[in-house]
């Protein structure tokens, strides 16, 4: 069943278009892998989608659900949580608290704080620890687990990876895996093509804000993939859709 | 008056300054917004109290317990009217539309009202001049022990509020990165309403202890913001224990000026505050870059 679709979505930074008509299907429990070189408008494509980025044109619809014009609490409560670049913690609160601020405006559902520090043991003797103190991966894992604590049905992960030290990758790659059974549909944007081809089922990959190529990540191979992230082989998205 | 009443009086004093300034610090640290209105706005309820206490005849205590949620409900209405519109203007916006608030509330009380001093004082029985009498003969004002426990409560609250409570998280993590707070399902908007409406509550209590201790007319605004905002400055802006301390700093830098000199009460204030902003200044290197860049600048047109 379809979870989130896209119709010919557009949004633009200034005179910039950061997204240019873009259209994206999303099932239930589905991992997505958006990728794409900087600028591309793969973050941009994520903040519209959380509501908290305008669009000039295009709609988005979630669970049936024309939901473009909701306001970005709105659409939390509905089930999307987006996990920013940078991670965005508030860095003056705890780890228990920045926990506790995730959950404000989301659904009910199965996460809460103690499931949270469950899956994510390293953060349970950080509790009392304001997040400023915390190292890049431990930072990452607060703002994963904060985005959980809204019990989304659809996560958006931005640049996971972002200034995070191989060990601390694979620990939160370790730690989305068990999510993924849990029926969660994910889009993630990464910058390591190999992470993201092996995690996600399939494959966008955005050049210059548009489509330029999706499939299924398994039946595309890495050079496939680098040649439409620079835009060095023609589009053909009729092609590669599996 | 020895040393020790005179530190005394000065830091009661200094509670009605903390209970001024605790709003206009918590709006700051909330929304960044320098709501210049904030003076106005506690002689707006000094006023609104005056009228309704002398031509309607409702209780005194009664008015104090209804005017607090009745100003929260205006502060909702002007972050909808005035706040909200003139924080997507960038920092001036918000500051000069305060200003014109407070033009516009001043002069609409003139108006009404005339260039008579009033005083709620006779509303409360004797509580005004009624007096506790401390050891070694130190004379305390009931109200001023009153205002200055009110300010603590109500500043220690707010802090209680902001630390355990939910909607405390809610207003520090919208304080600390609003875009953030958004993005993980923090109704904002809804916050910075709630925050002003805080924040018009505590105006509201310190209008109604301004018109108790002394007297106000229409103008009185502009001189009790200059008070609330050297106790923010001095206590380092946003924090809520800072202001309290800032507020019993000016309150003895006035009693002390006005036991030097009669006329010194307002001016040890002022250059009080004066040396604490400079000395904060050149604690954070600012004041010492400042001048080396003059001095560079100099340097270079020689």
């Amino acid at each position: 069943m379809t979870l989130l679709a896209v119709r010919g979505l557009c949004a633009v930074h200034g005179l910039l278009q950061a997204v240019r008509s873009v259209d994206l299907d999303l099932a239930e429990g589905e991992i997505l892998a958006l990728v794409g070189a900087n600028g591309a408008g793969k973050t941009t494509l994520l903040r519209t989608i959380a509501g908290v980025h305008a669009p000039v044109a295009g709609r988005v619809e979630f669970d049936g659900a024309d939901i473009t014009n909701c306001a970005p609490h709105e659409r939390v409560a509905r089930g999307i949580a987006l996990v920013p670049e940078g991670r965005r913690l508030f860095l003056n609160l705890t780890v228990e608290e920045n926990l506790r601020v995730g959950a404000v405006g989301g659904r009910k559902g199965g996460w809460d704080l103690d499931r949270v520090l469950h899956a994510f043991p390293l953060l349970r003797p950080l509790r009392k620890v304001k997040a400023t103190h915390l190292s890049g991966g431990e930072q990452q894992a607060t703002a994963i687990g904060r985005a959980l604590m809204a019990n989304p049905r659809l996560l958006l992960l931005d640049e996971l990876s972002l200034g995070l030290s191989p060990k601390a990758i694979d620990g939160v790659y370790a730690s989305l895996r068990t999510l993924s059974l849990a029926q969660t549909a994910i889009i993630l944007v990464e910058q390591d093509l190999q992470r993201g081809l092996s995690f996600a089922g399939r494959v966008v990959c955005l050049l210059e804000g548009q489509i330029v190529a999706q499939g299924r990540a398994d039946e595309l191979t890495r050079e496939q993939v680098m040649q439409h992230y620079f835009g060095t082989r023609l589009p053909a998205v009729g092609a590669m859709t599996a | 008056m020895s040393w020790a009443d005179l530190i005394i009086q000065g830091a009661l004093l200094g509670g009605y300054y903390a209970l001024l300034a605790g709003g206009l610090s918590f709006l700051y640290g909330v929304m960044r917004v320098i709501n210049l209105a904030h003076g106005s706005l506690a002689v707006v309820t000094a006023y609104a109290f005056w009228v309704l206490a002398e031509h309607w005849q409702v209780p005194p205590l009664v008015l104090a317990v209804v005017l607090l949620p009745l100003m929260s409900l205006v502060g909702w209405v002007l972050y909808r009217l005035v706040f909200e519109r003139s924080l997507h203007g960038g920092t001036l916006i918000p500051i000069l539309s305060t200003f014109g608030l407070a033009t516009v509330l001043d002069n609409v009380l003139f108006q009404n009202f005339g260039a008579d001093t009033r005083s709620l004082a006779p509303y409360f029985d004797t509580l005004a001049y009624d007096s506790w009498t401390l050891p070694g003969d130190i004379i305390v004002g009931e109200l001023a022990v009153i205002e200055f426990v009110l300010a603590v409560l109500v500043l220690g609250g707010l802090h209680l509020l902001l630390m355990r409570t939910s909607l405390g998280r809610q207003i520090r993590a919208t304080s600390e990165d609003e875009d953030a707070a958004r993005i993980v399902g923090v109704n904002t908007r809804r916050i910075h309403a709630t925050a002003t409406a805080m924040a018009f509550a505590m105006v509201a209590a310190a209008g109604i202890a301004l018109g108790l201790r002394a007297t106000f007319d229409p103008y009185a605004g502009a001189q009790q913001l200059i008070f609330a905002f050297e106790a923010v400055v001095m206590g380092g802006a946003g924090s809520l224990w800072g202001t309290l301390i800032g507020g019993v700093t000016l309150g003895i830098a006035q009693s002390v000026g006005a036991r030097i000199n009669p006329q010194g009460f307002l001016i040890a204030g002022h250059l009080t505050f004066l040396a604490v902003l400079l000395a904060r200044i050149s604690a954070g290197g600012h004041l010492r870059s400042l001048l080396a860049t003059q001095w560079a600048r100099r340097q270079g047109h020689r």
